[in-house]
């Protein structure tokens, strides 16, 4: 769907150059929700605005639909835009027209017939679920309701990509989530491929198919987004991991671990449960299997989109050889094991 | 001098500065709307960004801004004799007010049309509007209740301006002031003058934050 091959854009201001994004190559498929997570500044606003020519890119070249849109003529361009919806942190919906005319202004831009354009604009307000709220105006609305707005008039013709520039970061958790929910919805029932970007890994958890992380203005990881959260490689993104998982293990424990290694030892080891082996009972097995005993020191489960995702942290106590007999036991039954205190 | 005749001359001098004050703020806003428009639009990162544009253009208006609308008024005489034939009464003072309010008028409109969020533009950009779209759609609408307000400023500054063009003979109650009340000791046409002029300008002002008031009514 969209395809970025080492897109840069440096900006000039007042003789300095600052360089925004530096050889971003990244390819989103279609049908899927991608994320883009990074802090301010790291270059994500900079990057979700070139997919649609908002910024120009130094250099770089992005296909979106088998379609090179760096290259477009002015009218090639705006034609290109009406086809991909586009929601704002702050809504950016026109404070003199109603919620309806709101709707109904990207169809205005496309010469809709206006019998036409009032039809959809109708089928749109109910799709968000804000049928009562036609004739009201936008400064009459709750955050969650404008961002509901904001979602219909992108989606008013019937886009195959949706942008999302920070859509729920001025939105109270509760209302994120059903901002979220409806994003997941209308993804599923338009099969409509959306690029998101966000500093909130709880956003990338509950609604994204695949993440990357930026980080001064370069990708430093993509992957699926269960294996991102089970396995952050780069520091950045396990510190975003870290912020939703509390994953982090008090050092008083690490260094308890190692003041009482004599002749026993002890392993401090992270499972990770993904899915249905969420539900096996290993740590009894491990204890029966192996002469070894375990103390759970920290242990949760949450949802990854729609898979359930156990964290459990375990310190083994054991002779070396029954330790790592037991390491190899858990990890050769497909769980992801990440040995905390190594030797 | 009969208070009938005072009478009859003021509502004469007012109905000519009404006459005056109204045609030239239409006029004013006729081109000084446009060349707002076009000082904004030609800035720096904005949708139609043209450098030579807007600089020649901006340079333009401080010049004529900086120019005392006294010295215009006289400066212009010949422009005003070849657009209406004379440069003495009503109809002539219109063209300098007019022509010294556009600068005036666009400085007034530039200002309304900065206040918007750049973020409506980008939304506007991002479902491919073109810019007549967005002056048409984005900026002038949304900045309509700032906009009604400049129009009050435009005007009040222009009954200022027309009792001026009044004393070098250009009708209303600038001239009516100018020769009874001041040149002939007349206090009372002096003072008539100056209450009717209050009251214009009250009922102005009043009428103009009504209009944005209404306009700007749902928005929060």
């Amino acid at each position: 769907m969209i395809e970025i091959k080492n897109l840069t854009k440096i900006y000039t201001a007042s003789g300095q150059k600052i360089v925004a994004l530096d050889k971003v190559s990244l390819t989103v498929n279609k049908g899927e929700i991608f994320g883009i997570i990074g802090l301010s500044g790291a270059g994500k606003s900079t990057l979700v605005r070139c997919i649609n020519m908002l910024e120009k890119p130094t250099a770089g070249s992005i296909m979106v639909n088998g379609q090179e849109i760096t290259a477009l003529k002015k009218d090639e361009l705006r034609a290109v835009r009406q086809k991909i919806g586009m929601i704002f942190q702050h809504f950016n919906l026109l404070s003199s027209r109603t919620v309806f005319d709101n709707i109904m202004f990207p169809l205005e831009i496309a010469k809709v017939p206006r019998k036409d354009a009032v039809r959809r604009t109708r089928e749109l307000l109910e799709l968000v679920g804000l049928a009562d709220k036609a004739d009201v105006y936008p400064a009459q609305l709750s955050g969650g309701q404008k961002q509901r707005v904001g979602i219909a008039r992108a989606l008013a013709n019937n886009p195959k990509l949706l942008l999302s520039d920070e859509a729920t970061s001025a939105l109270d958790p509760q209302t994120t989530r059903s901002i979220l929910q409806l994003i997941r919805d209308i993804n599923r029932q338009f099969n409509l491929t959306v690029l998101l970007i966000t500093h909130d890994m709880n956003v990338i958890k509950e609604v994204c198919d695949r993440v990357a992380v930026i980080d001064d203005s370069r990708i430093v990881e993509v992957g699926d987004v269960m294996s991102v959260f089970t396995a952050p490689a780069s520091p950045t993104a396990r510190s975003f991991v870290n912020s939703v998982l509390n994953r982090e293990v008090p050092t008083e424990l690490l260094h308890r671990s190692s003041a009482v290694n004599g002749q026993v030892h002890t392993r401090l080891v992270r499972v990770a449960f993904i899915g249905s082996s969420a539900g096996e009972p290993i740590i009894s097995s491990l204890i029966r299997k192996f002469n070894v005993d375990a103390n759970i020191l920290y242990g949760n489960i949450d949802r990854i989109k729609d898979t359930p995702f156990g964290n459990l942290t375990l310190e083994l106590i054991g002779q070396p050889r029954a330790l790592q007999e037991a390491l190899a036991y858990l990890q050769n039954r497909g769980l992801e094991i990440e040995v905390l205190n190594d030797v | 001098m009969s208070d009938g005749w005072l009478l009859g001359r003021l509502l004469v001098a007012t109905w000519e500065t009404i006459y005056m004050v109204a045609t030239s703020t239409f006029f004013s806003y006729l081109f000084g709307l446009p060349l707002g428009v076009i000082l904004v639009v030609t800035a720096r990162g904005h949708i139609m960004e043209n450098s030579v544009v807007n600089r020649v253009l901006g340079w333009i208006i401080n010049a004529t801004r900086s120019i005392p609308f006294i010295i215009f008024l006289i400066l212009i005489i010949p422009i005003t004799r070849l657009l209406v034939g004379t440069y003495i009464g009503t109809v002539a003072s219109i063209v300098p007010l007019t022509l010294a309010a556009i600068p005036f008028v666009a400085r007034l409109v530039e200002t309304s049309l900065k206040e918007i969020d750049w973020g409506l533009i980008e939304a506007a950009l991002s479902m491919g509007a073109n810019s007549w779209t967005i002056i048409t759609k984005v900026l002038l609408p949304e900045a309509k209740p700032s906009l009604l307000l400049g129009v009050a400023i435009t005007t009040i500054s222009l009954v200022g301006y027309s009792a001026m063009a009044g004393i070098v003979g250009g009708g209303g109650l600038g001239t009516l002031a100018y020769y009874y009340g001041y040149q002939r000791y007349e206090n009372t046409i002096m003072w008539a003058t100056v209450i009717v002029l209050i009251i214009i300008v009250q009922g102005v002002q009043l009428l103009g934050e009504k209009l944005a008031q209404k306009a700007s009514k749902n928005r929060g």
